[in-house]
């Protein structure tokens, strides 16, 4: 018999291990997109806080003047999303989370996991001065992500699949589907003016390709649909492939999975089937930049049905008549599901 | 171990024996230990400039011997105290026979912070209230045994006992080998059978807790320890609640499951914010009214710590003849009581030897050491008597004895007491040794890890029986 209080940590560890590790793969891919942008048509680095919802945090922590000095853009905006601790969305930010609550759930990970997961945070504030700088930018990222994959790994292999380990799934594929979709949108404000797959929008092939890339789908998507790249297959790559890890139907398949596995699942259930009808009704061709945003939001809403039903019929105490005090607030991490807010 | 003449003590002389024959190699041994305390993640939290930090356990790989007689005295005298304390605690939220016949004064009890009203007229199963004790020993310069004061409320330390043992099984397995050595490791079942024993339920398999206060408790490595050993389930305040028919249930994935006993390792006034302190975020709304129904077992039961007052404890021996009708068979230290006229008089002329403690702290908080004291400090413990003269009690200054210890590669002397614990079930038990903590300062009597204290493995070892010739080493 699983806590619900433990179920409520294991779920956010795997959340925020799965988000430390998209920001990190999105930075790196961004990183490097830039490079090869021509500037006329580059957006800059303003698209990875739209990403990470983050404008608003960014706007009140994060232009941050380092030693006096006024850093460029690209400076702020990376450290910001790397190392910065006071926006609780950047990767350390989330790799101290992920520790925070494994730390509570100590008795129902393999004692490798969690020396793991103390090392990877370990390793990641001792050399945080290397997130930034362009010339070590890429192998922080690249270290965080090859940590995050041993630490997945290592859980994957070692701990029983039980109730605790099917609330950590459930934690990161609510995560990982959350974070394509807001990789799509993007996008959206890139579209602006066209419609998918009308052949007017300048550079299609090198934005979707970032797109792709963001979520390491490239090469997959390439063996699968053995074409070029297009708006109109890379969505439906991203959003209806039911076999790449990361497109959204793959996740909302591997949740209903382990939903299944979970007692008193209906109400779950139901709201992932909702988030599945979405994918199956929207229609994906010629959409225009608007219309692309609201699908996204609407599949991030029926996401966040899924994270309250979860909460309330696993995590949340059962309002008692009896009680005659509010229950503790959880510190335990300062998670919230919001806190990403909408950009648009 | 080691009398006066530098010879083994009776019983020691194989211990010695072997601990000499390791030559060099014992600092081999003793850095084999610390590794093994670092790979089995054994830790105690200290809470430093805003942080919790996880501190490896400091511990010395030469252990403190005692022999199978000794410590069959101590252990009858310990489960002596305990019936007797129980006993007591029992007639103060009842008949108060003690304060009536004149062997109790009436006024200790009024002035008590740990005496609960809420408790008066409660009977716990089998009438016992203070389930687990652990009982601090020390040996003076006479070669006594006394105890120094009973630990009734949440006495913590038999996770660490429990360690020392695994850990010096590994770096100094020849001597289990060679040795007659009692084993410890039977407690956390003897405490599992004994909560068991409390269930309100008659059913096979009672649903257990451990109730921590947390992952930044100090002694929350032993509540986790505690609990995997027994195969509890470890919950916090929010993970339990009590119902409209005054029954406690935990939160689980599965939906609310019914609560049989609770080992709490949160004070009283903690536990209930519905009874007590009102700001309480760690404990339990509701849970006073389940265990006075008799609907959940609190081990140790609330209300139980009106014994560890350590004005209590100067009448421990009183109260053992009172219930037992028996001489106490370990003795106390001799205590002065600051709220009687004459003895705070004689209190105050002496305060250069005596040790001065407030009636109701633990953990060593506010005591003063009359030999180690400043001119100020003595300024200071005379204003808080005379101000409050029933909080404080005063012991002459002990000369604790001393054991060998591996300090900066040489074995050394230094100041230890122990820890027994003792569980009051249908059949009581008491630890074979217990956990035995040294002051690694030179002189220092201060044995608390956080404070520059270490611990060391406790052997009761048999010097009669003859075991197997020691095998030789391939």
């Amino acid at each position: 018999m699983l806590l619900s209080r433990l179920a409520e940590h294991v779920y956010w560890a795997g959340r925020y291990l799965e988000r430390a590790e998209s920001t990190a793969r999105l930075l790196r891919v961004h990183t490097e997109l830039y490079l090869d942008m021509p500037r006329s048509v580059s957006s800059g680095w303003r698209p990875l806080l739209a990403v990470t919802g983050s404008a608003d945090t960014f706007e009140e922590v994060g232009g941050s003047r380092d030693e006096g000095v006024v850093a460029t853009e690209e400076h702020q905006i990376v450290k910001f999303l790397t190392t910065n601790l006071d926006h609780p969305g950047s990767v350390l930010a989330c790799l101290t989370a992920a520790r925070l609550n494994l730390r509570s759930v100590r008795a129902l990970i393999p004692r490798s996991g969690w020396e793991v997961a103390n090392s990877l945070l370990l390793w990641a504030k001792d050399e945080q001065d290397l997130a930034v700088p362009r010339r070590s930018r890429v192998e922080w990222l690249d270290e965080i992500i090859r940590r995050c994959q041993t630490l997945a790994g290592l859980l994957d292999g070692t701990m029983s699949h039980d109730q605790s380990y099917a609330f950590m799934k459930i934690g990161r594929h609510l995560e990982r589907a959350d974070m394509t979709t807001r990789v799509i949108d993007v996008q959206s404000q890139v579209l602006l003016g066209h419609r998918i797959g009308d052949g007017t929008l300048p550079y299609a092939d090198v934005t979707w390709m970032g797109v792709l890339k963001s979520v390491s789908a490239m090469q997959m998507f390439r063996r699968v649909e053995n074409a070029g790249v297009s708006g109109k297959r890379a969505l439906r790559f991203l959003l209806c492939n039911p076999q790449f890890p990361r497109s959204v139907d793959h996740c909302l398949t591997e949740l209903s999975r382990r939903l299944l596995e979970l007692p008193r699942h209906e109400e779950a259930m139901a709201a992932c089937a909702a988030s599945q009808r979405v994918l199956v009704d929207g229609p994906l061709d010629g959409l225009s930049g608007a219309e692309l945003h609201d699908l996204m939001d609407e599949l991030q809403r029926s996401l966040g049905r899924i994270h309250t039903a979860a909460s309330t019929t696993w995590f949340a105490p059962p309002a008692m008549v009896t009680r005659r005090e509010d229950p503790r607030p959880r510190a335990a991490a300062g998670q919230t599901q919001t806190q990403r807010q909408r950009v648009s | 171990m080691i009398g006066p003449d530098g010879q083994p003590r009776p019983g020691c002389d194989r211990v010695v024996k072997i601990l000499e024959g390791l030559g060099g190699a014992i600092e081999d041994r003793q850095r084999s230990a610390e590794l093994a305390i670092q790979a089995m993640g054994i830790t105690f939290t200290v809470y430093s400039e805003g942080e919790n930090i996880d501190r490896s356990w400091p511990f010395d790989i030469i252990p403190r011997v005692i022999t199978t007689g000794e410590w069959d005295r101590i252990s009858t005298g310990l489960i002596q105290r305990l019936t007797a304390l129980n006993a007591f605690i029992d007639d103060l939220y009842h008949d108060q026979r003690i304060i009536s016949e004149g062997v109790f004064p009436a006024d200790v009890i009024a002035s008590s912070v740990n005496f609960r009203p809420e408790c008066v007229g409660v009977s716990p199963k089998r009438d016992i209230w203070a389930h687990i004790c652990g009982s601090d020993l020390v040996r003076a310069g006479d070669g006594v045994m006394y105890v120094l004061e009973d630990n009734l409320r949440v006495p913590s330390g038999v996770s660490y006992m429990l360690e020392n043992r695994a850990v010096t099984k590994r770096v100094l397995a020849e001597a289990f080998f060679d040795l007659d050595i009692h084993p410890v490791d039977s407690y956390p079942n003897e405490l599992r059978t004994m909560l068991a024993e409390l269930s309100p339920r008659d059913i096979e398999q009672p649903v257990l807790c451990v109730l921590t206060p947390g992952i930044y408790n100090s002694a929350y490595f032993e509540h986790a320890f505690l609990a995997q050993e027994m195969g509890a389930y470890l919950v916090e305040g929010n993970d339990l609640y009590v119902d409209a028919d005054d029954r406690v249930f935990m939160r689980t994935v599965d939906g609310p499951v019914r609560v049989d006993v609770i080992y709490r390792r949160i004070d009283d006034a903690f536990i209930d914010p519905e009874a007590f302190r009102k700001d309480s975020a760690l404990g339990v709304p509701g849970l006073m009214r389940a265990w006075r129904a008799g609907n959940v077992a609190l081990a140790n039961a609330p209300g139980a710590g009106v014994a560890d007052d350590k004005v209590v404890y100067a009448y421990v021996p009183d109260i053992i003849r009172f219930y037992l009708d028996e001489d106490p068979l370990i003795p106390n230290v001799p205590t002065f009581l600051c709220s009687d006229e004459a003895q705070r008089s004689h209190v105050l002329a002496n305060l250069d030897d005596l040790v001065v403690k407030p009636a109701n702290e633990s953990g060593g908080y506010g005591l003063f050491i009359g030999p180690k004291s400043t001119a100020a400090e003595k300024v200071t413990i005379r204003e808080q008597i005379l101000a409050d003269p029933r909080n404080f009690i005063a012991q002459p200054t002990l000369q604790l004895s001393t054991a060998p210890t591996l300090r900066d590669s040489h074995v050394v002397p230094r100041h230890l007491d122990l820890r027994p614990f003792i569980l009051s079930g249908s059949t009581p038990y008491v630890t074979q040794g217990g956990l035995t903590r040294v002051a690694f300062v030179e002189g220092s009597l201060v044995v608390n890890s956080s404070q520059g204290g270490g611990s060391k493995d406790t052997w009761i070892v048999d010097p009669a029986t003859n075991p197997q010739q020691p095998t030789t080493d391939v």
